[in-house]
């Protein structure tokens, strides 16, 4: 059984005249580590609170279709009972931290859940070491750095024990070596913990080479749906307006001149090995 | 007579971090400067001192000749025109043609010009449809975009952009860039905080590159951005292509190309060279 499904979902938000997602069908498996890109205003925002439950049932609007997390139907779940299913990051870590200390905000979630003390110092301490900020614990969360910030998110959301976590453009106001930081925190959570994520991002000369598929939106549509390389290296991806990276726009201008390296590249690392793969053969 | 000049500037905020500690900066007028550097390195509070929103505590700011500590922030506004990062620290009215004509009015412009410049501002940025919508119906993206409009649209001198690509699709990036190059080629001075290292290469500014309250470079894109040691400095990525030539440096690749295009050349030179 996928552990997401969307089966001919559409939404419009209340106050809009159009649907923000037309007749998304979509199916990922435990474990999957999937990339959800597209221009901005395309419906990746939307498509991710869908998954948690925060549509229909905080953002209202007419909803059609289904959505299946973790075998519920979100539609007909509350969404305290999906939080411990999903959890969602946000863009901006200010809007999802609180509390005095990041120990407390981490542990804010269990509390509401009523956990037993020592459960929820458990997890607390779990979490904090997944993340590698046990030396922040006592800090306020609005001292830190963005990128402090967000492993702190994401601490707080992993302390729930989530089966999927959905992280919408967690890295925006990091900086580059940050947001790298984070995806291979990402990597280690989705390869170590068999945690499923669903990363959405325009990074993608970040983070391609970590995810095992892409999906992009155009217009409320789901668009395109493979391998990164497959996606990213198509014809399709260039006129949606979505950034390929550069390693492989520089495999494609190779190609039109005639060279062909042995697969598309997903880092600037494996050019450079393609290339000397060539020249020495 | 720069437009802008920095001279041994220090800032400490109120609660004693020391986020500039002795930065000397002179941005000519037309110019177009990337100030690069990782979160916390002290971007955002220099730019802060170029329309007066801060005020040196040691050092001098001059705005076209104009000690910062003599003038208003109006006054300097009027000239340096900032856009902040996140956008909701900008945007507080009801609708986005409010947004816009708000500066518009408060900077004596008649209505007559108000409107001209609020029509020309939204389909400069591609807002039309959005004129009566909510500014906080808006997406993320979209908001960043009524930001920049509202600053372009009292037409300052300078142009200082705090992290504009930040939450950015890709074509949102394209137009950002050629939107910039323009408003450089019409004699705009154009000022970017960022550290998106491939935006920059894109661009090719001069690049000024902050670490820890100080200019730890101030040179060509090209030259910067193709500095391992500087990046890592300052924290930041090379930019792909830098990096692809810089693992095949041993083939005899050059190390100092950002340009795409430039690159391909590169890497075609060298496989031709072999028989490939």
């Amino acid at each position: 059984m996928p552990i997401i499904e969307a089966k001919n979902l559409f939404f419009r938000y209340a106050a809009a005249e159009k649907y923000a997602i037309r007749n998304v069908s979509l199916s990922i498996r435990r474990g999957e580590f999937v990339l959800l890109t597209g221009p901005s205003g395309c419906g990746k925002t939307t498509l991710c609170r869908c998954f948690n439950g925060l549509i229909p049932h905080f953002h209202r609007g007419v909803f059609e279709g289904e959505v299946w997390v973790c075998g519920y139907s979100v539609a007909e779940t509350p969404p305290n009972k999906l939080s411990k299913h999903v959890g969602l990051v946000f863009q901006n870590p200010e809007n999802q931290l609180f509390c005095l200390s990041v120990e407390k905000d981490v542990a804010f979630g269990l509390e509401n859940m009523g956990l037993p003390e020592a459960e929820i110092r458990r997890r607390v301490e779990w979490a904090l070491r997944v993340t590698g900020i046990e030396e922040l614990r006592h800090r306020a969360p609005h001292e830190l750095s963005g990128g402090q910030q967000q492993k702190a998110a994401i601490a707080s959301v992993l302390a729930m024990e989530p089966e999927v976590v959905v992280l919408d453009e967690p890295t925006s106001f990091l900086d580059p070596r940050s947001a790298l930081e984070l995806f291979d925190l990402l990597k280690r959570i989705n390869e170590d913990l068999g945690v499923t994520i669903v990363l959405v991002e325009h990074r993608l000369d970040l983070c391609a080479s970590i995810a095992q598929r892409v999906l992009a939106m155009v217009d409320g549509e789901l668009a395109l749906d493979g391998s990164p390389a497959e996606v990213l290296c198509g014809e399709a991806i260039r006129l949606f307006g979505v950034g390929v990276p550069k390693s492989i726009r520089l495999y494609q201008l190779l190609l039109e001149a005639g060279v062909e390296l042995e697969h598309p590249p997903l880092s600037a690392e494996e050019l450079a090995d393609l290339v000397r793969q060539k020249i020495c053969q | 007579m720069p437009v802008i000049e920095v001279d041994s500037l220090h800032y400490t905020y109120p609660n004693g971090v020391e986020a500039l500690r002795g930065v000397s900066l002179s941005i000519e007028r037309g110019e177009f400067v990337a100030i690069m550097g990782e979160n916390g390195a002290g971007k955002t509070t220099l730019i802060k001192h170029f329309n007066g929103l801060l005020r040196p505590t040691k050092g001098c700011v001059r705005v076209d000749g104009v000690d910062t500590r003599e003038a208003s922030v109006a006054e300097l506004s009027k000239k340096v025109g900032l856009v902040f990062q996140n956008p909701d620290s900008q945007l507080f009215s009801e609708t986005v043609e409010e947004e816009i004509a708000f500066a518009l009015r408060n900077f004596g412009f008649s209505e007559e010009v108000v409107e001209k410049r609020v029509r020309w501002a939204l389909s400069l940025l591609g807002l039309e449809q959005y004129r009566t919508t909510s500014p906080f119906l808006l997406s993320g993206g979209e908001r960043k975009r009524l930001a920049l409009a509202s600053v372009l649209a009292w037409d300052p001198d300078v142009v200082v952009l705090d992290e504009p690509t930040i939450g950015q699709d890709y074509g949102q990036k394209e137009k950002l860039m050629q939107f910039i190059t323009q408003l450089n080629t019409q004699g705009k001075t154009v000022v970017v905080v960022t550290h998106d290292v491939e935006f920059v290469a894109d661009c090719n500014p001069r690049v000024v590159l902050m670490a820890a309250g100080k200019i730890v470079a101030d040179g060509h894109a090209r030259e910067v951005l193709t500095n391992p040691q500087l990046l890592d400095e300052a924290s930041l990525l090379s930019p792909q292509v830098a990096k692809v030539l810089h693992h095949l440096s041993d083939l005899g690749a050059p190390s100092s190309v950002i340009d795409l295009y430039e690159a391909r050349d590169v890497l075609l030179r060298l496989l031709r060279r072999r028989g490939v």
